[in-house]
């Protein structure tokens, strides 16, 4: 007997959503935080900063959110050498897998053919697992952690790297922290953002970060390759999930359209300081 | 051989003779305390002290010189003699003497006449100047109080018109001076009365006449005139004897005090009147009535109504109707006077300004209190609400006032020098009249002004002594920098009424503006920093100017004895880094990535940035742009893919329901 509820895909681990979540948390308390440092000669600079406490508490808040996004980063790459030990054995295997967030060329094939169905010259590529842009979004957090993280301890004990850099590298860390951050929100809070959340399919947000699932109905259309892979290897079942009772995506959305509000905001902010009061 | 033996002796018999008149011969007997001879019939010590007399004026002379009909070579000396005269030598006092009361007395044969040896001595005379001689100052009042004290045959006997004259003097301001304060300048018995030739005040020559009184009393109060002007219109004073009033008329000879004298225009006469509680002026009907005791308890106690309300008449019988012009209290306080009639204050006051402040508007009247007084309406505490009559928005001096200075009173009290002295009563701290002087206050554009620039620093420096020490060793100090640019003074960062704590972080964060106004520059690029940045948001820990450069020893970076020199950077760094070093301190504090050609690192590293910031944009934005329209295309398709599994479903559903 069929059951009279669409049936839905685990696609993200507790783990993972649980990290996501947490990366949030502290992305969004680190760009609020330095942004009112970045954009100091705004008003609005001047009432968020107040909002946390003045700036002292803001620039503790920041540091904190820092330590938990490192924390975040390191529990993510604790996971991965777990994952590479118990399911793949080896590093090649485990980079090699179709779980892989390594580019291939299936996703060099898959961003051609984008961009000829973008122009109606193709149908829609059968994306995979990941899809190009979310391998560019995570390894784009790679490189955020490296330049944002090293400079920002720069910044965070300038007396202690001093003795290793000049003083005016100090001066540079802080234009590459601030610039890279800038970009780093600019990039989430609109490419992210509207490639998961505000392209038309998705509208107004995909809650699956949080939920985890999503019904395998339209998990067939959206991902057809890894329906088909997992269907091939038996695993499908596997990842059949009950979803969450209402009550919880209701928190889930609360929580996702808070986040949502506040990147939107901060976007505006950024374009209002740019435009009108850049210096 | 005889006859020049003879010759020999007789020189020698001469030359012995002639030694016998010589001082010495004279001691060989006179030198003996027990030596007594007969003069004039009475039974004398003849005895002179050696010593003595050789410490005296006279100790050059020979005892013949003075005792010229001495019969030197008969011992004993004959016993009849006459007085020995002074007056062979000293001719010129001889005559002055013979003029004077003593003199005439004593040739009418007043045997208590006194001549020169009474007063002067007999063989120890010494020079005045010696503090020891019985006519030296100090000496002079019991001198001639010997035969002029009360009670003394002279002061019983004679016609003499004071009395208590000694005492008095003793108690007077000059016999204080003199007896109790040593002062030998002071005025004794003979200052005014002359040494020698005393005469009695009926005497047009007299010292002491009315004619001649007021010149022995200027020889020493030269300068009594303009004292006294207002009163007794300077040169009339003299030349007018008989018409104006003379020294004496109100100080009283002997009494001299340090008090006005109850005589003629006394307050006493003028209250006869004016302390009927009813009297008016017949002109306008204002009140004219006197409240005494308010000016007894003023700082004027000791003044009388005619000396302020000068030009009373004595001989009037309303010695005040002679009055015609107001109290001028220059008269008296004649610098304060000038002061203020230099001031905008007086300036306004004499182009007949109804509004203008004039002496009684802040000080009162009958009731003027000391500064000291904290009833006084010039106590420091109470100077803020004095000024603020007039001063206050909307008042009437503040309306007329077109400078940068807005709601003067209600800043200045909540300034730190407002709340220091009117909230927590600190009489010292700085109150109007200590920048803006009290009776010379002067716009601050006028060069005179204590508040023009070149003047602020030393203005403040009264109290702020070390800071004005401090701050014209400055680059800011005129003293120092040669420019035709304004250099910042006090209140150019310190504001002029809203004076602030500098520790209260109002002032921390304005201060950055204060210098920015002169340093645009450096100022901006200081914003663009992290310090910058951080004092904007409101953070008042971190470096600001003044932390790094210094308040008010700010020197330039290239002076060794800058906070910023090579020397001494890292220890200023220290201040808030403690663990700051070297290669710590350069660190650039007023970087900017807008030029490259003195920040080139800074420059390329943000255009780099800004690079990539606008390649990612660009590559993502337009990828998502293309993807716009076809995910629009998409949700339909999706859509409909779904549904027509949702009818499958259905349909299912309906069919199993038909099953049951």
């Amino acid at each position: 007997m069929k059951s009279k509820n669409p049936r839905f895909i685990q696609r993200f681990t507790r783990l993972n959503r649980i990290l996501h979540i947490l990366m949030i948390v502290s992305f969004l308390t680190l760009a609020l935080t330095g942004m009112t440092l970045k954009f100091s000669y705004t008003g609005w600079a001047v009432i968020l900063s107040k909002f946390f406490g003045g700036f002292e508490s803001a620039g503790y808040l920041h540091r904190f959110a820092a330590t938990i996004m490192i924390g975040v980063f390191v529990t993510h790459l604790i996971d991965l050498f777990k994952l590479k030990r118990k399911e793949f054995g080896s590093w090649k295997k485990l980079l090699k897998s179709d779980n892989s967030m390594l580019f291939n060329k299936k996703d060099l094939k898959d961003f051609l053919s984008s961009l000829k169905w973008f122009v109606g010259k193709g149908e829609r590529p059968e994306y995979g697992r990941w899809t190009y842009w979310e391998k560019f979004d995570y390894f784009a957090v790679f490189w955020g952690m490296f330049v944002i993280g090293s400079t920002g301890m720069t910044l965070w004990f300038p007396e202690f790297f001093t003795h290793f850099v000049p003083g005016w590298f100090i001066n540079v860390a802080t234009i590459v922290h601030s610039d890279e951050a800038l970009l780093a929100t600019g990039f989430i809070f609109t490419v992210h953002f509207f490639n998961t959340h505000l392209r038309p399919e998705k509208f107004p947000m995909d809650i699956i970060i949080f939920s985890g699932s999503m019904p395998l109905e339209e998990f067939k259309l959206d991902r057809p390759d890894e329906y088909k892979k997992l269907v091939e290897s038996g695993e499908l079942e596997k990842y059949i999930v009950e979803p969450y009772p209402p009550i919880v995506i209701r928190a889930i959305k609360i929580f996702g359209w808070t986040a949502l509000t506040i990147g939107f905001s901060m976007v505006l902010w950024i374009i209002y300081a740019m435009l009108f009061v850049y210096r | 051989m005889m006859k020049s033996f003879s010759i020999v002796i007789s020189i020698l018999i001469y030359l012995t003779s002639v030694s016998a008149q010589s001082k010495e011969e004279c001691l060989m007997c006179h030198e003996d305390e027990q030596l007594r001879g007969t003069r004039n019939g009475k039974n004398i010590s003849v005895f002179v002290n050696a010593n003595n007399f050789n410490n005296s004026v006279h100790s050059q002379l020979d005892c013949i010189d003075c005792h010229d009909d001495i019969d030197a070579e008969n011992i004993p000396h004959r016993t009849t003699f006459k007085r020995v005269d002074c007056g062979k030598c000293h001719d010129d006092i001889e005559k002055e003497f013979g003029g004077g009361l003593h003199r005439i007395a004593y040739d009418k044969g007043d045997p208590l006449a006194p001549i020169c040896q009474d007063c002067h001595g007999y063989h120890y005379i010494r020079p005045v100047s010696d503090h020891n001689s019985v006519v030296s100052p100090l000496k002079i009042p019991f001198l001639c109080g010997r035969c002029h004290r009360e009670g003394a045959p002279v002061q019983v006997q004679r016609n003499i018109p004071e009395d208590k004259i000694l005492e008095n003097y003793s108690l007077s301001i000059h016999g204080e001076g003199l007896l109790k304060k040593g002062l030998i300048v002071s005025a004794t018995c003979v200052s005014c009365h002359s040494a020698h030739k005393i005469l009695p005040h009926t005497d047009p020559n007299s010292t002491i006449s009315r004619q001649n009184i007021s010149k022995t009393c200027s020889v020493c109060h030269s300068e009594i005139e303009t004292v006294h002007r207002k009163i007794i219109r300077g040169e009339l004073w003299e030349k007018q004897a008989h018409v104006l009033p003379v020294c004496v008329d109100c100080h009283q000879p002997h009494k001299i005090r340090n008090v006005f004298y109850e005589q003629g225009m006394a307050d006493k006469d003028c209250l006869k009147c004016h302390e009927n509680p009813n009297l008016v002026a017949s002109k306008d009907g204002r009140s004219l009535s006197v409240d005494h005791s308010v000016q007894l308890n003023s700082i004027h106690n000791n003044i009388a109504c005619s000396q302020c309300h000068s030009e009373v008449n004595v001989s009037h019988v309303r010695p005040c109707e002679s009055i015609t012009h107001k109290v001028d209290c220059s008269s008296c306080h004649s610098e304060v006077g000038d002061e203020y009639n230099t001031s905008t204050h007086g300036i306004l006051a004499a182009s007949q300004d109804p509004n203008a402040p004039n002496c009684k508007e802040c000080h009162g009247t009958h009731n003027v209190l000391g500064r000291l007084n904290p009833n006084s309406p010039i106590f420091s505490i109470n100077i803020p609400i004095l000024c603020a009559k007039c001063h206050r928005a909307g008042e009437k001096a503040a309306v007329k006032y077109t400078g940068p200075e807005k709601d003067i009173v209600e800043h200045y009290i909540e300034s730190i020098h407002g709340k220091g002295l009117m909230k927590s009563g600190l009489t010292v701290t700085a109150t109007c009249t200590n920048c803006h002087t009290a009776h010379h206050e002067l716009p601050h554009t006028d060069e005179a002004s204590s508040i023009n620039p070149k003047h602020i620093a030393a203005t403040c420096g009264n109290c702020h002594h070390g800071i004005q020490d401090m701050f014209e060793k400055s680059v800011h100090s005129a003293l120092v920098t040669q420019t035709d640019k304004p250099l910042p003074v006090c209140n150019d960062c310190h504001s002029a009424h809203t004076i602030k704590r500098t520790d209260s972080e109002g002032f921390k964060l304005e201060i950055m503006q204060q210098c920015g106004r002169c340093h645009e520059k450096i100022a901006e690029t200081y914003f663009d920093t992290y310090h910058g940045k951080v004092s904007q948001l409101g953070y008042t820990k971190t470096a600001k100017c003044y932390d790094c450069h210094g308040a008010h020893d700010i020197l330039p970076v290239d002076n060794p004895k800058s906070h910023l020199s090579h020397d001494n950077i890292v220890q200023t760094c220290k201040k808030c880094h403690e663990g700051a070093h070297r290669q710590f301190a350069g660190y650039f504090t007023h970087a900017t990535h807008h030029d490259p050609g003195k920040y080139p690192i800074l420059f390329w590293t943000f255009w780099g940035m800004t690079g990539l910031l606008l390649g990612t944009f660009l590559i993502a934005g337009l990828h998502t742009l293309m993807w716009l329209p076809r995910s629009l295309k998409w949700k339909k398709e999706l859509k409909r893919k779904l549904n027509t599994d949702k009818e499958e479903i259905k349909g299912t559903e309906d069919e199993e329901q038909n099953e049951k």
